[in-house]
């Protein structure tokens, strides 16, 4: 019996070693553990053993089931694995075909760079505000310090609506209204459009955007509009900007100044980007004349703030190379889809 | 402004350079804008001599000249007619460099040798006026001291650096040499050497022999200085003032006129030469003009006058408007014999519109505008004198007019050096401030009151001071600082938020932002085919545009999307669909009232397949994401701008959010599109108005949803929306939803029908539904269709 149980081991494993179906491994389970399969057999013939050697045939028996079991697994798990591979290998596609995506739209450049700095202001605790684009002339010069027939106007081509109504040529009238109409301390900055009365070009556009900015509370120093600017450029530009502040003059500010970043191009040596200066200006901006500051029923000797104002066009252009002022407004999709 | 070193010397001994010089004057508040020097464009050219001509043997135009360029005799060849044995010449020799930017070379002309070339005015970069004795169209002829061999920079003194300030406004004082000169003395705390003009006069010829004067309008003229001067002899000025005129960008004329342009420059004070003999009843009257007075100034152009403006008259006629051009009548001319010197104060917003109503700014009226300081008449009255007498122009008479009106009186400002600090964030000494303000030229006592000098009509209060110390000081020493205040909350608002989540579910969507002008043609209003008296075309009017095409205010967006679609549609790009957050501005009702700008999302496509269906989707998702939930898309029949069937306005209730829909193909063909297009606009103030933001969560259902789908057969003329409003009454609380899945029309259906299939999901909250409560509901709907013509098709 025991020579039995050891050829049918040796001839179950050989079957299942040599099998290469799923289907004929079964059949190997069946014709040796199956019900009426030759291990069975065997053992139901157990009882014609003596007490002494039924348990050692037990567990002989026992062991070469197991050993029938481990051979039969083996294989399947061979053979299922290599069908699974075969199934996996029938199934490659060709990973470099394109995906199948939605097309996106573009944000246009002028908003893109412009809630990149409206972020900034917001990080630094500043709201944004807004105001008319038709607006009256007081608004957008005679409480900004420059009563009619002020030189300083010139510098500004106005288009006028009525005598007393124009398109704003800055977005400095919002300073004049938020102080109006805020309760302190204010800390607002106010993108928006403006219009000059400039022929097109490549540079020059009757409608651009302005982003003005304007703090007011007590003990407001011309430091901290040095401190908030500088970090404003460091933020836009990278943290090793170097800013410069140099003495102007605007009507609605004193003392003034304008904020020059060292040229990104060629730091500082001078280039055709910078004209040669080693210097880009960026800003202008000041500390609010106290006029101003009366004019709009704020005390000047209690309170002090700082304002700027930037254009957004040359800092999108610069940022993206862009060398004509007019593909910001013709919108090919040619040119938007580039951002 | 230009400002020529070798004039500032005058005033501040400084040598420095150019490019320290430009970086100190800028950061003290005098930008300068470039800086250049003549000798940097010219090399290699010489003064030489002309020792010999011959013929070119070769060539009949030309002729072969020897030159003495001092060590050594070089042969040139030219084609000019005007040389001479004799003649000093500037000399190119081989490798100079001409101002255009040319390099000559030597080389050989028609087989014989030239070592260089022989130049003209023009390819010195002068002109005759720079040189009057020259002629323009031949070889440059030097007809006045110069050493053989020399530098021609050196020998025409043209070695000078020249900067251009940009100046400010506020500060007319630096229109003038002289200005520039106190900037730079107190930049580089040099002294300011002032000079009072000095000049002799005819004792026993009085100017009251001559002339009287009168001031009629002082508020206009507060100032009127005047002085004679005779015997005058018209010739042109020496090289180094027409040198310093044109370094200035000025072009030199004859010595009398020259002085005139020569004091402005340096005081800043407009001056005006007469022709005594013109002036009739020796006498200036400073008086308006008459209405619709005719009057030819210097430039020989017929000017309308009116009575705002002044003018300087004589007994009889004007003879100059004030301020801004003197003349034709009273012009300076070879046989003048005696001249009126005027120097004059005027009112500078008066000039500044006279000078706008006549369309004629020039150099005087550009300076007058900006508020000049009427103490300065008479020290620049003098300094003409001085000249006149320094270049042998003439005499001077004895005496001068000068009629003073001026009550201003000097401004005291008080230095509080701890507030200065304070304001600045800085920590700068009180013997700084002290010292920074007097080397500007105010006066500063011991109690620390400062007297504003006369010529800085700018500074007015303590702020100014700031400045005036500040910027000496330095702005790049004031610290960096954060501000130390009440913390504010730096957030978007929530219509903020709503704007900008708008247009990134545009984006999402595939939609790309657009940036158009906000003034456009009256005509677009025609492209769109408003009516004729459609309020639309109520637009707020620039009164002076740059042109018809940017002349009013948009009242909508949809033109300002059309153009953009037709360009993109012109160049060739396929499929386009973009969006525009775009202000509009809607006239209000009465006199000076700003009109109501308000923002609509205008959206627009075409091609690739686009097409209603695709914008009405954008549009549902955006509306769903800007919380405006329920909006029913109306059929709008007839809006002219679009397709009659095919447009719709979105309505929430009561309020119109917009429209959507196929724009009219002959409004299409307007723009210049040839395709389909598809537009719709949705107003933001109404999207704002309806949006929910609240969110409240809902359980999830507990109990297996029922559906059943119907296909519905019905006229073609019923819509959709019709149908979904029959299922939904007749469904009761336990619809979940309704979903159009297929539309049919052809085989076995009626040529004038179609038959719309929907799928309905069922739903209780608290049991299983019976396929009897279903049944019920079908049966309902069915009967409800049955009565609008519709049947079921099984």
């Amino acid at each position: 019996m025991k020579d039995t149980l050891e050829r049918i081991r040796t001839c179950a494993k050989e079957l299942a070693d040599s099998c290469s179906e799923l289907k004929t491994l079964d059949d190997i389970r069946v014709r040796f553990l199956g019900k009426k399969g030759e291990l069975t057999s065997v053992l139901r013939g157990m009882g014609a053993l003596s007490a002494d050697e039924r348990p050692i045939i037990g567990a002989l028996a026992n062991e070469v089931r197991a050993d029938i079991e481990n051979a039969i697994s083996t294989k399947k798990k061979m053979l299922s694995d290599a069908a699974a591979q075969i199934k996996l290998k029938a199934e490659k596609i060709d990973v470099t075909m394109p995906g199948k995506a939605k097309k996106l739209g573009k944000k246009h450049p002028l908003t893109q760079v412009l809630d990149e700095i409206k972020d900034i202001f917001i990080g630094m605790g500043f709201q944004i505000a807004s105001g008319p684009e038709v607006e009256y002339d007081s608004y957008n010069f005679e409480k900004l310090n420059m009563p009619k027939d002020h030189p300083a106007r010139d510098t500004q081509d106005t288009f006028y609506i009525t005598e007393n109504i124009l398109l704003r040529t800055q977005t400095s009238p919002v300073q004049v209204r938020v102080m109006e109409n805020s309760t302190l301390p204010i800390k607002i900055i106010a993108p928006g459009r403006v219009y000059r009365s400039d022929e097109v070009d490549a540079t020059h556009s009757p409608l651009f955007h302005q982003i003005e900015g304007l703090v007011i509370d007590r003990n407001i120093r011309m430091s901290d509009l040095k401190g908030t600017l500088d970090l404003f450029a460091k933020r836009l530009y990278g943290k090793d900007t170097v800013t410069r502040f140099r003495p102007h003059h605007f009507s609605f500010t004193e003392p003034s100044a304008e904020m020059d970043i060292c040229c990104f191009s060629c730091g500082g040596k001078g280039c055709r980007l910078c004209k040669g200066e080693g210097w880009i200006e960026i800003l202008g901006a000041g500390m609010v004349h106290p006029k101003v500051l009366r004019n709009c029923n704020i005390d000047p000797d209690v309170y002090s703030g700082f304002a700027f104002g930037m254009g957004l066009e040359r800092i999108v252009m610069r940022r993206y190379n862009i060398n004509d002022l007019r593909l910001l407004f013709e919108n090919d999709q040619r040119f938007l889809n580039q951002f | 402004m230009n400002l020529s070193v070798n004039w500032l010397n005058d005033f501040v001994d400084i040598k420095t350079d150019p490019k320290d010089f430009a970086d100190r004057m800028t950061m003290s508040g005098s930008k300068v804008e470039m800086f250049d020097n003549i000798k940097n464009h010219i090399s290699g050219v010489v003064v030489g001599k002309i020792t010999k001509i011959e013929r070119h043997p070769n060539a009949e135009k030309l002729v072969i000249c020897q030159v003495d360029v001092g060590s050594e005799s070089k042969q040139i060849i030219t084609g000019a007619d005007n040389v001479f044995e004799g003649a000093v010449v500037p000399v190119c020799l081989d490798g100079a460099v001409l101002p255009d930017g040319k390099t000559i070379k030597k080389g050989k002309l028609r087989g014989e040798l030239s070592e260089g070339m022989l130049c003209s005015l023009g390819e010195l970069g002068l002109t005759a006026h720079n040189f009057p004795n020259a002629v323009e169209d031949g070889i440059f002829i030097i007809d006045f001291p110069v050493e053989i061999g020399q530098n021609i920079t050196d020998a025409l003194q043209l070695n000078d650096d020249v900067f251009e300030f940009e100046i400010t406004p506020n500060r007319p004082d630096c229109l003038s040499v002289i200005g520039l000169a106190r900037e730079v003395a107190a930049t580089y705390r040099l002294p300011f050497k002032n000079r009072t003009p000095k000049f002799s006069s005819d004792k026993g010829d009085s100017i009251e022999n001559y002339l009287s004067v009168e001031i009629k309008n002082a508020e206009l003229c507060p100032r009127y200085t005047a002085r004679v001067a005779k015997n005058i002899k018209i010739e042109a000025s020496p090289l180094w003032l027409r040198n310093r005129l044109h370094a200035c960008g000025v072009r030199p004329i004859n010595n009398i006129v020259d002085i005139t342009n020569y004091v402005m420059l340096e005081y800043g004070q407009p001056m005006h030469a007469f022709d005594y003999t013109c002036l009739d009843g020796k006498a200036i009257v400073v008086r308006n003009a008459d209405d619709n007075e005719i009057f030819m100034t210097l430039d020989n152009q017929q000017r309308k006058l009116d009575s705002s403006m002044l003018v300087i008259a004589d007994a009889h006629k004007s003879v100059g408007i004030a301020g801004v051009m003197g003349g034709a009548n009273s012009e300076i001319t070879e046989n003048t014999e005696t001249v009126v010197f005027e120097s004059a104060n005027f009112n500078g917003a008066n000039v500044r519109r006279t000078s706008k109503k006549l369309g004629m700014r020039t150099d005087a009226s550009s300076k007058f505008e900006k508020g000049l300081d009427p103490c300065m008449t008479m020290s620049a009255l003098d300094r003409a004198c001085e000249l006149v007498e320094l270049l042998g122009a003439g005499e001077i008479a004895d005496g001068v007019i000068d009629i003073n009106m001026d009550n201003r009186t000097r401004r005291t400002i008080k230095l509080e050096p701890d507030w200065v600090n304070k304001f600045l964030g800085t920590d700068i000494s009180a013997e700084f401030m002290v010292s920074a303000l007097r080397s500007l030229q105010f006066e500063v006592d011991n109690e620390l009151n400062v007297t504003v000098p006369s010529f800085r009509d700018d500074a007015s209060e303590k702020a100014d001071l700031a400045e005036e110390i500040v910027r000496l000081y330095g702005y790049n020493e004031i610290p960096s600082t954060l501000v130390n205040m009440e913390t504010t909350q730096g957030m978007l608002t929530k219509e903020q938020s709503l704007m900008k989540n708008i247009s990134q579910s545009l984006i999402a969507q595939g939609a790309s932002e657009i940036c158009t002008y906000s003034f456009v043609s009256p005509k677009i209003y025609d492209k769109l085919h408003y009516p004729e008296n459609d309020i639309r075309r109520d637009s707020v009017v620039i009164s002076n545009p740059l042109g018809e095409d940017t002349s009013i205010m948009r009242t909508t967006s949809m033109a300002s999307m059309l153009s953009a679609l037709a360009l993109n549609y012109n160049n060739r790009n396929e499929a386009v669909c973009m969006f525009e957050p775009a202000t509009v501005y809607i006239k209000r009702e009465g006199t000076d009232v700003l009109p109501e700008e308000k923002v609509e999302f205008c959206i627009g496509a075409y091609g690739g397949g686009q097409d209603f269906f695709t914008i009405k989707g954008i549009v549902q998702q955006t509306l769903e994401l800007a919380g405006v939930y329920g909006c029913k898309y109306i059929p709008q029949t007839d809006n002219p701008t679009f397709h009659p069937g095919r447009t719709a306005d979105i309505v929430k209730d009561d309020s119109v959010i917009g429209i959507v829909g196929e724009i009219h193909p002959n409004v299409c063909s307007e723009f210049g599109i040839g395709e389909k297009t598809y537009v719709a606009v949705l107003d933001f103030n109404v999207i704002c108005a309806n949006s929910v933001t609240e969110k409240s969560y809902k359980p999830l259902p507990k109990f297996p949803a029922t559906t059943r789908d119907i296909a519905v057969v019905c006229k073609k003329d019923i819509s959709v929306a019709q149908i979904e409003d029959i299922i939904t009454e007749n469904s009761g609380n336990i619809l979940e939803s309704v979903k159009l899945f297929d539309v049919y029309s052809g085989e076995q259906i009626p040529s004038d029908c179609v038959s719309l299939a929907f799928a309905l999901a069922y739903r209780a909250d608290d049991r299983t539904l019976s396929d009897e409560e279903i049944d019920a509901k079908m049966k309902k709907i069915i009967k409800a269709l049955t009565k609008i013509g519709a049947s079921i098709r099984s």
